[in-house]
C-alpha cells in the first residue's frame, strides 16, 4: 500500500494526462495510511517482537531495530506532511464526495514551500529505505536462507539452515 | 558458495532493480521526451524570461472580493452546494494573458477572470476563465508548441511566418478558433467583459443524473466596444479603468449554464456548442472590492479548475489534468520566491 502511494505520488507530479485521478487517489489513500500507522504503532507498542535469527549480527540487529522506527517515522510522517501542505498552500482536503478534512495549519506560502520540498524529500528517502530493507530482507531468506521473513509474517516459512525460533546469540 | 546461494543472490539483484527501475519509470525519468509539467514551466521561463514570485501565465492582475447570489436555478442540474438559494462569499482575481508582469495593458490581450466560491457550510469551488469564446488550442502539446511557434523570433523580434504556417498546418482546429475569436469583437475593458469556462464539465444533481456543461459569466455592464489604441505610457488602463468603475458602484455578472446535446464535444475546447443551446442563468456575481496583488489572499490562491465541490466533475478535455497540474507546479515555484511588487500597487487599487 505504502510502495503503490510512492509510485502514484511519483508518477503524478510528472503527469499532464493522469494528474487529477492521481491526486484524488493520493489524498484519501494517504490518509488510510496515516490511520492504519497508528493501529500498527499501537498494535506494536503491545506486542513482543519473536528473536532475532542466530545468524545476525549485533551491529545488523541494532541497524533493523533502527530502520523499523524509521519505517514507522516515515509512516507517519508523510501523510502529515502532506496534509499539513495543502492546508499552508490553501487547498481544501478533499478526500471523496463530499468528504473534506479541515486544515491543520494556516494558510502560508513559506509554510507551504518548506512542506511541499519536505514532501518530496521525505518520499524518496522512504522508497530507498524500504529498498534497502527489502534487500536485506530478499538477502537473509533467498541467499542466508536463515527464517528471517518467519519474524515479520504470520504464516510459516520453510527455513534450510538453522531454527527460525532459535534464541542462540551469534558466536 | 553454494549453487542455491548464488540463484538466491541473483534474484535478489533482480527483485530490487525491477523495483527500482520501475520508480525511474513512473518518474519519467526514463523518458526524456514526454512532454511534463516540468517542460511546460521551463517553456514559460524561456519565452517570458524569468519573473520571481509571479504566477507563470496571467502574471498582471488585480484582486477582488465580493458575493454570489445563488437564485436556486442551478440546483436542478448540480449538487454542488453553492447553487443552493443564498449568498456566497467569493474572492478571485482580473488578470492579462501571459507571463510577463508588468506588460502594458492592451486591449488584445487576453483577459482572465478567476473565482472562488466559498460556501460557508460546503466545498469550496475554484474556476479560471476567459474573454475568448473558444480555446485556441485542444491539447496540452498544441498549446506548448504554440508558445514557440507564435511568440517572437528572438532574432527578428517577430512572429516567424513559416514557423506559425508549419504551427497551423499541424494544428487546423487552432486555425478554426483562431477565426472565430477574431470574427468577435472585444469590449472596452474588464468590467464589461464576458467570461467563459471554454472546458466542458459535469453536473450530478441530487438524483444522480449528469448533464454536461460550459459556463460563463455575462456582465450587466453594457457593452462598448475597445477604442484606439492607448500611447504605451498608459500601462495599466484596462486596470485603472476597472478601479475606478468599482469605486463608481458594484459589478456584476450573471453565471450561466450552458447545456450540452448529445454530440457536443466535450473533450474539445476549441469548438463552439451551437447557439441555440439551453442556458440556466445559476446567480449573479457582485464584485464591490478590488485589492492589489500584493496584500490579497487570491494572489496565494491556484486557480485550479479541478478544485471542484461534489456535484461538479471534469471532462475529458487534456486541457484540464494539464491546467491542474502545472498550476500547482507554478504555484509551488512562485511561494518559494522573493516576492516583488505588482503592477498594480496598492495604491492604484485604492484610487
Amino acid at each position: 500500500m505504502v510502495l503503490t502511494m510512492l509510485f502514484i505520488g511519483i508518477a503524478m507530479v510528472a503527469s499532464l494526462g493522469n494528474y487529477h485521478k492521481l491526486v484524488s487517489l493520493h489524498r484519501p489513500l494517504g490518509i488510510a495510511i496515516l490511520i492504519l500507522a497508528v493501529v500498527r504503532l499501537i498494535n506494536r507498542m503491545f506486542t513482543t517482537l519473536p528473536p532475532f535469527p542466530a545468524t545476525m549480527s549485533q551491529w545488523e540487529r541494532r541497524v533493523a531495530t533502527a530502520s523499523e522506527r524509521w519505517l514507522y517515522a516515515l509512516m507517519l510522517a508523510l501523510p502529515l506532511v502532506g496534509w499539513g501542505m495543502l492546508s499552508a498552500g490553501n487547498y481544501p482536503i478533499v478526500m471523496f464526495g463530499p468528504v473534506h478534512l479541515p486544515p491543520i495549519l494556516p494558510a502560508n506560502p513559506l509554510l507551504y514551500t518548506v512542506l511541499r520540498k519536505a514532501h518530496t524529500v521525505l518520499a524518496i528517502l522512504f522508497f530507498l529505505t524500504i529498498l534497502a530493507h527489502l534487500t536485506a530482507v530478499l538477502f537473509h531468506t533467498l541467499v542466508m536462507r536463515d527464517g528471517l521473513l518467519n519474524r515479520m509474517v504470520p504464516w510459516p516459512v520453510r527455513s534450510t539452515k538453522t531454527n527460525p525460533n532459535s534464541n542462540s546469540q551469534p558466536k | 558458495m553454494r549453487k542455491g546461494s548464488i540463484a538466491g543472490f541473483a534474484a535478489v539483484v533482480a527483485i530490487v532493480a525491477a523495483v527500482a527501475v520501475l520508480f525511474a519509470y513512473a518518474a519519467g525519468w526514463l523518458s526524456p521526451g514526454k512532454l511534463t509539467p516540468g517542460r511546460f514551466v521551463d517553456r514559460f521561463k524561456q519565452v517570458s524570461g524569468r519573473h520571481p514570485g509571479f504566477r507563470l501565465n496571467h502574471a498582471k492582475g488585480l484582486c477582488f472580493a465580493g458575493w454570489f447570489d445563488s437564485d436556486g436555478q442551478g440546483a436542478a442540474l448540480s449538487r454542488a452546494t453553492i447553487f443552493q438559494p443564498g449568498r456566497v462569499r467569493v474572492i478571485g482575481r482580473f488578470s492579462l494573458g501571459g507571463g510577463m508582469p508588468y506588460q502594458a495593458d492592451k486591449a488584445n490581450t487576453v483577459r482572465g477572470l478567476a473565482i472562488s466560491f466559498m460556501p460557508a457550510h460546503g466545498e469550496e469551488w475554484r474556476t479560471a476563465m476567459i474573454n475568448l469564446p473558444v480555446f485556441p488550442f485542444a491539447t496540452p502539446q498544441a498549446f506548448y508548441d504554440q508558445m514557440l511557434a507564435l511568440a517572437p523570433d528572438p532574432a527578428t523580434g517577430k512572429p516567424n511566418p513559416a514557423r506559425i504556417q508549419a504551427f497551423f498546418a499541424k494544428y487546423p482546429e487552432s486555425a478554426n478558433a483562431l477565426k472565430l475569436i477574431q470574427s468577435q469583437p472585444v469590449s472596452s475593458g474588464f468590467e464589461n467583459s464576458a467570461f467563459n469556462s471554454l472546458d466542458a464539465f459535469r453536473f450530478i444533481n441530487a438524483n444522480g443524473e449528469t448533464a454536461w456543461v460550459r459556463w460563463s459569466m455575462l456582465p450587466v455592464q453594457p457593452f462598448a466596444p475597445a477604442g484606439p489604441a492607448h500611447p504605451q505610457a498608459d500601462t495599466n488602463y484596462l486596470f485603472d479603468a476597472l478601479i475606478a468603475s468599482v469605486r463608481e458602484h458594484p459589478l456584476q455578472w450573471h453565471l450561466l449554464i450552458t447545456i450540452a446535446q448529445p454530440g457536443d464535444p466535450t473533450d474539445d475546447a476549441t469548438i463552439p456548442w451551437p447557439s441555440d443551446r439551453k442556458q440556466v442563468d445559476a446567480g449573479t456575481l457582485t464584485i464591490n472590492q478590488v485589492e492589489s496583488d500584493d496584500t490579497s489572499p487570491a494572489r496565494d490562491t491556484t486557480f485550479d479548475p479541478l478544485v471542484l465541490p461534489d456535484g461538479i466533475a471534469p471532462s475529458a478535455d487534456p486541457l484540464l489534468n494539464a491546467r491542474s497540474v502545472v498550476y500547482v507546479r507554478s504555484f509551488t515555484l512562485r511561494e518559494g520566491e522573493h516576492k516583488s511588487p505588482a503592477a498594480v500597487s496598492p495604491a492604484d487599487a485604492e484610487k
